[in-house]
């Protein structure tokens, strides 16, 4: 092959399918959520860390991290929190199960990704009611 | 002749550059917080809420202390590995560089914050 033809073929490559021509299938939207939830986590961690500061320092910033916290913006973020620290445990210990080589069969990866999102609604209500 | 073993010129020429390190790394602190996280939000969660008498009682405790820091410290670098890859995957060039010392550098800010208040609550109890 020439250089020439080389370079023009390289031009007229495929492009990669772009994600919004797919159908959203379980396996994809569970995969993605995994992504989102690892993220969206630090707003918890960062409310929290802060509010263990403040009750390190003094009685006063304490108050307001606390009126911070117990307002319902607080209530809503650890809430949240909540729900997507449960869900990204059960899509973690998914990704350990599919490193170790076991539930890849679709209808299986299917099923574990609706049981990731039903059972981290369970976990969040089983949580909210013992602690 | 070659002086340099197959292996050797091998290295270091995949994706990552960096063998399954990375990984690893993401698989280990995924356990250790599997192990650590459920205990953790009873004790966080009941905290939550009480007066700063309480909180500062509740976290000076040793094992809700030692429990925390090390959340703080493994989730933080659970965090960092994850956001490199997310960043890895959508940037390139100074992009890519610029993120990755975000997350590294938040996450590296988180802990220590985490860490400094947990130290302090710990010399008041």
């Amino acid at each position: 092959m020439t250089e020439a033809t080389g370079s023009s073929k390289r031009g007229e490559r495929p492009l990669s399918p772009h994600l919004q021509i797919y159908r959203v299938q379980i396996t994809s939207a569970s995969s993605i959520l995994t992504r989102i939830t690892g993220q969206a986590l630090m707003a918890g961690v960062i409310l929290g860390v802060w509010w263990l500061l403040a009750a390190s320092t003094s009685d006063r910033y304490f108050a307001v991290a606390n009126a911070v916290v117990t307002s319902w913006f607080g209530k809503l973020v650890f809430l949240g929190s909540l729900w997507a620290v449960w869900y990204h445990y059960l899509a973690g210990l998914r990704h350990l199960y599919f490193d170790a080589g076991h539930g890849l069969e679709i209808k299986t990866a299917e099923m574990l990704g609706w049981a990731c999102v039903a059972g981290s609604v369970v976990l969040t209500a089983l949580t909210i009611l013992i602690v | 002749m070659r002086y340099l073993t197959d292996r050797k010129r091998a290295v270091g020429k995949g994706a990552s550059h960096t063998g399954t390190e990375h990984h690893w790394a993401m698989t280990a602190t995924a356990v250790a917080l599997a192990f650590m996280v459920p205990t953790w939000l009873y004790i966080f969660g009941s905290a939550i809420g009480g007066t700063r008498a309480e909180v500062v009682a509740a976290f000076a405790r040793p094992f809700p202390a030692i429990l925390t820091a090390l959340v703080i410290v493994v989730g933080m670098r659970h965090f960092a590995k994850g956001s490199a890859t997310l960043v890895e995957d959508y940037a390139r060039g100074t992009s890519r560089k610029i993120g990755l010392i975000f997350f590294y550098s938040l996450s590296a800010v988180i802990a220590a914050i985490g860490l400094y208040a947990l130290i302090r609550i710990a010399l008041k109890g």
